[in-house]
């Protein structure tokens, strides 16, 4: 700039700078002539008699509140159940807490007639509840019971509308009234209004309805489930489509919207004006009015132009390159972009006024989606603009982790569906909201195990706490000798020896009973001997005398020494979440035979470390025992094998990471694969081919492939360097 | 409206202008002239206002006695019953809020008046002692506007907290009457003692049609979800008593029952519990033979012993909290302040705050039914899990309970988060106790993904003059296979960076950026360049890692996005002697920092690094030329919680011709400086985020026995 310039945009901003000033205070004093006082503002008097106002209530009624006139307890909680029924049901009112006391919390579905077709998605849920853990086929010990009656879409219009079902249902024996009983559905009411009529009388039954308005809502008691499609899957689930955490968000849109625009009838009020926020730049919000057999008939003058910009753009790539995603009420308040716009990453932005969000007893919207209103849907656009670079990327992560825990299959939402009435049971062991909106989710924190954050491998950052500094050595014995052999009394010397062993447990699977406690080596760390009763899959049960947060799981014939074991439990404690340990494989995918496979060769990569020497957190003892299906430990005990790589599985699945394999000082791998030739050809290559059936079929049951692999093992940090050996903390890990 | 917190520089400080010196001094004077004059101007301007407004003061001081009457006429207008379908979208007018950059909502209060009816009787009391402490902390905080017409929520000076003083029908008249009314929209009323005999209804009984309701003491079938506020039946002990806060730890009951007047039949339950276990429940009554003159409230007897009241809390670990004639008890409040755990018995009840309040982390609820289970219920919570309980139980008073200005300003709040969904607070905010939100971290990078190995990294290589090493950096660097893009920050404001032609020649692409100034901080600016979410900051001087051992750590860091994954590492030492920290380059056993001189990390951090570094840390270190790393090292460690991750074995990082980092580490006065900077940094982050590991990655086959060709990263370690 030359120096003349500048001067004169000097003074021209001088010049305003003054005039602004000046013309302001004018204007200022417009107004005050014009209307309000200029005077400071007026507060709340401070009175000059407040310290002698009296308190609203005399102390004494405030600490002896009763009245005995009144109801006993008994007697009001006995008068609930007439008063609060149907529209005013609530737990305490309409559901029969007794019936989970006796066998827990156990689902009974009705069985199937032969001439009720029912729709694809209804028969998903039945067969997500079928699998469940919760499933039972006795109506006798059942707490909650679901109908076999396909009541998804109540719009008497659709084709798979189901008549008749008031006299169907009181026709069932077990139905009383509808108590305890749980109802889902998708669709309800019909044009035009799209009212929640059902068309049946649902009794005192929980509805689990999705595009629940918060009118008809009944707290605690409903549940808001989202909307899905036929196609959605039974279980396993895509992914979400998040592949990398950028900030800025570095998307080509802002915010984008394509659907329809209802010209007339329920929710055209919010459809109608979403094309006023479209700027053609960077938000993009697009309608188009063709939809229904008449829609020519209310055609207004903006149709032909939008429905040639509509058919611009497709939505699909709006949804990946967009950060935020407009989700308005269509006819009912939900609708399937919901669920797309979360797996999508593209953050939910909701103009559905009055939209009970799906799972919000559990889930805290405010951290993945914009809650906005319709009325002020021209704020929008400022409004999301406004929001920080970094909560974007919190919004985004947070909408994956939503999408992968609860929504991506049927199997999850059915499960969410269940967990969230199964809290209600008792309060006192219920999931805190932290817990449901925290990684891995709610549906893998056990509430049985602990309701307690410090108690799980998940939280210990977030709740500011560590592991304990500990471990338990977990050994399985299964040969047949009844004898010590050599392998087994030096591993527990070795065990023992370490400075973090609080004790060694020793699970006896064999035929013959343990050796007297003498015959056993003298430890400085309590040695307990638990009875085991021969099934693989003890050997993950939750035992309570496991106290410490790390167990060292052995196998009788693995050979560690106390540097291996210290430095592996060091690892762990930076780990805890994951299992740290020695021995490891690697799965692939075999296209010729088209299925996965593991090796145990070597391989620049892993994905599976053995538990015949590996740290993990005792969580997942509860997990293996009470949150997997039953079917998969009788599978893995009827193979006598594999136990090891569903527990990899089951902690991949839950973590979503890798394993981690540390230094071994003697290759565990030259001695597995000889033991297995050892058991002597035919059985021994049985074995090894059932193993690999196990992984396909724990991948079928998981719906999708969930072991990641790791291309890394830790070593000490000073491992095999040209340092003197006396400078080194683990120097027994590098003699050969 | 512009939002300037996203309006950061995306550009670099390659494109600051530098003004001559000349230029600026003109600019300076005339600025202080046009400066000097606006303030002059503006003291003229507004010393009169300011003057007229203090008079303004001496006219508040009056009574409540002396207010304007008014009188309500036999058949002036009652509201409609409250709207029990009522919902923020239904019966509230947002229109009146608007949209502002604060998003907060304006909160208008009326005047105080005294209501009579035609004969002149008075409506009600005067304002109670709490409501008036309510109003002046509305009226004190960021939410008050004594514009009308700016408002968006009206809150009546109709003192309505106790339903049991009010004449019913008078009341909701006098309400009706209010100059903005309508229907009660956008109107807020507090209650805390609701109903009455023979009912007890658990809402407020004054006809208020769409008036806001914040009562305390709602059932699950009165309280309007998302549009009424639950709130505490505030305890005057709480202003009166102070409890100090007690540390965890067991205490000398295990159960107590503190409230009088309970109904026989769970007075009976608790005695059954208590015979079943002895002196570990403790159930206290009403004092029966106490002197005069000792307030019955302040004691609390059991048989002939006598207790101090609320003192007496404190020796429980849990205390009951069960439903009167009314569902909200004043007794929570006073739970709460002694640090022991509520055990909530009251059907339906619906928490104070409970939507935001996570009350599960602080209390524990039992079903009435469930009564007689209740010890073995309370003796399942593990130990630790109690002493949590207590400490968040006494946050919660603390925060939400202790007084009606906390109480009034959390109600505000919740309207507000409604109104403003998009600025509200978050759960972590409301819920965790100051000390929790000390010590836990939340990663902003919680997601596990392991980014697509296609993405690859960015080298950022910062250099001043020494082109020749560069240029060998640049040439070593692009053999890795997953190098994305090269970008060269050139710090050197007195020469140009060498032509194009001179550079090497590359398979990608290569950027020079161009900075203003010799920064340290320019290596961590997130250029738009950086499309890529790993980054490779690397000295122009590190020229003998192989492309094995760069492509391995772009590996390792796939495998932990979230940290610092880097080639020589160094660690922290609390020195006794000097009782400070230390800074450790020698050949250690464990690892605290890597060198930035040779990491990958995720571009978020550079984010960080140049827009949220606390304190004064970031211009520190430009000042000092020195310890740009050991910041990184801390502001990541701090945002996640993690320990860094050293690759690759031991290596000597040094070149002929240049000053290598081990070169200077050796430097006395270097690492003097260097132990400064840590010293420095813990005092501004408060803490010492840096996490000591004894772990580095090497490649799965490492060492091992087997052909090197095989192995993915055979390269590693060659000195």
């Amino acid at each position: 700039m030359q120096t003349r310039k500048k001067y004169i945009f000097l003074t021209f901003l001088a010049s305003w700078l003054l005039l602004f000033f000046f013309g302001g205070d004018q204007l200022r004093r417009f107004a005050f002539f014009s209307g309000r006082k200029a005077e400071a503002r007026r507060n709340w008097p401070h009175w000059t008699d407040r310290s002698l106002l009296k308190n609203f209530a005399d102390p004494e009624e405030l600490q002896r509140d009763g009245d005995p006139s009144l109801l006993s307890p008994r007697e009001r909680r006995a008068a609930w159940l007439s008063v609060y029924k149907s529209s005013r049901c609530r737990m305490e009112s309409c559901f029969d807490f007794s019936r989970c006391n006796r066998n827990g919390f156990k689902v009974f579905t009705y069985p199937r007639e032969r001439d009720q077709p029912i729709s694809e998605s209804y028969g998903k849920i039945l067969a997500s509840i079928e699998r469940s853990r919760y499933y039972t086929p006795n109506p006798e010990e059942a707490c909650l019971f679901i109908l076999s009656i396909d009541t998804l879409d109540r719009d008497h219009l659709s084709a798979q509308y189901v008549r008749n079902v008031d006299e169907k249902i009181h026709g069932f024996p077990l139905w009383n009234g509808g108590r305890n009983h749980l109802i889902f559905n998708l669709y309800s009411g019909t044009w035009p209004n799209y009212t929640g009529d059902l068309g049946f009388d649902i009794g005192q039954a929980i509805l689990a309805k999705a595009s629940f308005d918060t009118e008809s809502f009944r707290p605690g008691f409903d549940v808001s489930i989202p909307l899905f499609s036929k196609d959605h899957p039974q279980r396993g689930g895509e992914r979400g489509w998040l592949s990398q955490d950028s900030v800025p968000p570095k998307k080509k849109y802002l915010l984008v919207f394509k659907g329809k625009r209802y010209l007339t009838g329920i929710g055209s009020g919010t459809r109608n004006a979403l094309h006023h926020i479209h700027n053609g730049k960077d938000i993009i919000s697009l309608t188009t009015c063709k939809h229904g057999k008449d829609w020519e008939k209310h055609k207004d003058t903006r149709c032909d132009k939008d429905n040639v910009d509509y058919e611009k753009f497709d939505y699909q790539e709006l949804l990946h390159n967009s950060t935020f995603c407009i989700v308005p009420r269509g006819r009912r308040l939900g609708s399937f972009r919901f669920l797309e716009a979360l797996q999508a990453a593209c953050i939910p932005v909701l103009l559905s006024d009055g939209w009970e969000l799906p799972f919000s007893e559990a889930i805290d919207w405010s951290k993945a989606a914009v809650v906005g209103s319709e009325r002020l849907l021209l704020q929008i656009p400022s409004a999301v603009r406004c929001i920080h670079p970094e909560r974007v990327l919190a919004f985004q992560q947070q909408t994956q982790f939503l999408w992968d825990a609860y929504f991506s299959s049927v199997d999850k939402i059915v499960h969410t569906t269940l967990e969230i009435i199964k809290d209600r049971l008792s309060p006192h062991r219920s999931r805190s909201r932290f817990l449901w909106n925290t990684l891995p989710g709610g549906l893998l924190v056990l509430p049985d195990f602990s309701t307690h954050p410090g108690d799980f491998p998940f939280y210990y950052l977030q709740h500011g706490s560590s592991p304990s500094e500990k471990f338990t050595a977990f050994i399985r014995v299964v040969s047949q000798g009844g004898s010590l052999s050599q392998p087994i009394l030096r591993l527990i010397q070795a065990v023992s020896g370490s400075q973090y062993c609080a004790q060694i447990l020793v699970l006896w699977s064999c035929e013959k009973p343990p050796p007297p406690s003498g015959k056993w080596p003298q430890t400085t760390v309590p040695l307990t001997i638990i009875q085991g009763r021969r099934k693989l899959s003890d050997r993950f049960f939750p035992y309570t005398a496991i106290q410490t947060d790390a167990v060292l799981s052995l196998d009788e014939h693995t050979s560690l020494s106390t540097s291996e074991v210290d430095f592996a439990f060091v690892v762990w404690r930076s780990f805890p979440e994951r299992i740290v340990g020695f021995p490891a494989l690697s799965h692939f995918w075999d296209p010729e035979q088209g299925r996965w496979g593991y090796t145990s060769k070597w391989t620049n990569e892993l994905s599976i470390v053995l538990t015949a020497a590996a740290f993990y957190h005792r969580y997942y003892h509860s997990l293996f025992t009470e949150y997997l299906p039953a079917g998969l430990r009788e599978l893995v005990d009827g193979l006598a094998t594999c136990e090891d790589i569903l527990m990899n599985v089951l902690v991949a699945a839950v973590t979503k990471l890798p394993p981690i394999k540390v230094t071994q000082r003697k290759q565990h791998k030259d001695t597995v694969p000889q033991q297995v030739k050892g058991t002597a050809g035919a059985a021994g290559s049985r074995r090894f081919s059932q193993r690999q059936d196990c992984l396909d079929q724990l991948v079928d049951w998981f719906g999708y492939m969930p072991l990641v692999s790791s291309q890394l093992r830790l070593d000490p940090v000073l491992f095999k360097d040209q340092v003197s050996v006396l400078r080194k903390k683990y120097p027994r890990l590098e003699r050969p | 409206i512009m939002c300037a917190s996203t309006k950061y520089n995306t550009r670099g400080p390659a494109l600051i202008p530098r003004m001559k010196t000349k230029h600026r001094i003109y600019y300076i004077t005339l600025f202080s002239i046009v400066l000097l004059g606006l303030i002059a101007t503006g003291m003229f301007q507004f010393w009169p206002h300011s003057i007229e407004s203090s008079s303004d003061w001496t006219v508040e001081k009056r009574s409540v006695h002396d207010v304007p009457v008014v009188k309500l006429p036999a058949d002036s207008p009652i509201p409609e019953r409250g709207d029990l379908s009522c919902r923020m979208h239904t019966c509230f007018d947002v229109y009146r809020c608007g949209f502002n950059p604060k998003n907060k909502i304006k909160v208008y209060i009326y005047s105080l008046k005294k209501y009579v009816d035609e004969f002149g009787t008075a409506v009600s009391n005067t304002i109670s002692r709490e409501y008036n402490e309510l109003l002046t902390a509305i009226s004190d905080s960021e939410f008050y506007t004594d514009d009308v017409n700016r408002a968006c929520l009206f809150v009546p000076s109709i003192d309505v907290l106790n339903q049991n003083v009010l004449r019913i029908k008078e009341t909701a008249q006098a309400l009706a009457q209010l100059s903005r009314w309508d229907r009660g929209t956008n109107h807020l009323l507090f209650n805390m003692l609701p109903g009455g005999p023979p009912d007890y209804n658990t809402a407020l009984d004054v006809p208020r049609d769409r008036a806001l309701l914040a009562g305390g003491g709602f059932s699950t079938w009165t309280y309007r979800q998302g549009y009424d506020v639950s709130i505490p039946v505030y305890s005057p002990l709480s202003a009166e008593v102070d409890l100090p806060e007690r540390g965890p730890g067991p205490r000398r009951y295990f159960i107590l029952s503190s409230q009088m007047a309970l109904h026989p039949e769970y007075q009976s339950e608790l005695e059954a519990l208590q015979a079943e276990n002895g002196e570990s429940v403790l159930i206290l009554d009403k004092c029966t033979n106490l002197s005069d003159g000792v307030p019955a409230v302040r004691k609390r007897c059991y048989k002939n012993q006598v207790f101090d009241y609320p003192q007496v809390l404190q020796e429980s670990t849990f205390c009951v909290v069960l439903r009167g004639a009314r569902l909200g008890q004043a007794v929570l409040s006073d739970v709460l302040q002694a640090g022991c755990v509520p055990v909530i018995i009251a059907d339906s009840y619906i928490l104070p705050f409970s939507e935001v309040l996570d009350w599960k982390r602080a209390s524990v609820v039992i079903p009435e039914e469930k009564m007689p289970e209740m010890y073995s219920i309370l003796q399942s919570i593990p130990q630790r899990q109690i002493e949590e309980m207590q400490r968040q139980a006494r946050w919660f008073w603390e925060a939400y309970f202790r007084s009606m200005k906390a109480i009034a300003l959390a109600t505000l709040q919740i309207i507000n988060d409604r109104i403003y969904p998009y600025a509200a607070i978050s759960y972590e905010e409301w819920n965790d106790p100051p000390a929790v939100k000390w010590s836990s971290v939340s990663n902003p990078l919680f997601l596990p993904l392991i980014p697509p190995q296609s993405q690859g990294f960015t080298a950022v290589v910062l250099t001043y003059d020494r082109v020749e090493s560069l240029f060998r950096v640049i040439t070593e660097v692009s053999k890795v296979p997953s190098l994305s893009k090269l970008l060269v920050v050139w710090n050197n404001q007195n020469k140009n960076p060498p032509e194009d032609s001179l550079w090497p020649k590359i398979r990608v692409p290569l950027k020079v950026v161009r900075t203003a100034e010799n920064k340290l901080s320019n290596r961590f600016f997130p250029y738009d360049e950086i499309e890529t979410e790993a980054v490779l900051a690397i000295d122009d001087d590190i020229i003998m890692l192989t492309s094995d051992e760069l492509q391995f750590g772009y590996e390792v860091w796939r495998e932990f996005p979230d940290r610092l994954v880097g080639y020589p590492g160094r660690l922290h030492l609390w020195d006794h002697e000097m009782n400070k920290w230390k800074y450790e380059s020698e050949w250690t056993n464990e690892v605290s920092m890597v060198l930035t001189g040779a990491a990958f990390y995720h571009k978020y951090f550079n984010y960080l690094y140049t827009y949220k570094m606390p304190g004064d840390i970031k211009n520190w270190v430009d000042a000092h030329m020195n310890c740009e790393d050991i910041a990184m090292n801390f502001l990541v460690a701090n945002v996640t919680g993690k320990s860094v991750i050293k690759v690759t074995p031991r290596k000597k990082f040094k070149c002929p011709e240049c000053t290598a980092i081990d070169g200077l580490s050796l430097d006395q006065t270097h690492m003097v400086e260097r132990s400064e900077c840590i010293n420095k940094f813990a005092s501004v982050f408060g803490t010492m985020p840096l996490k000591v590991v004894e772990h580095r990655a090497d490649p799965v086959l490492y060492k091992d026995d087997f052909p090197e060709k095989l192995k993915s990263f055979p390269n590693i370690g060659s000195l």
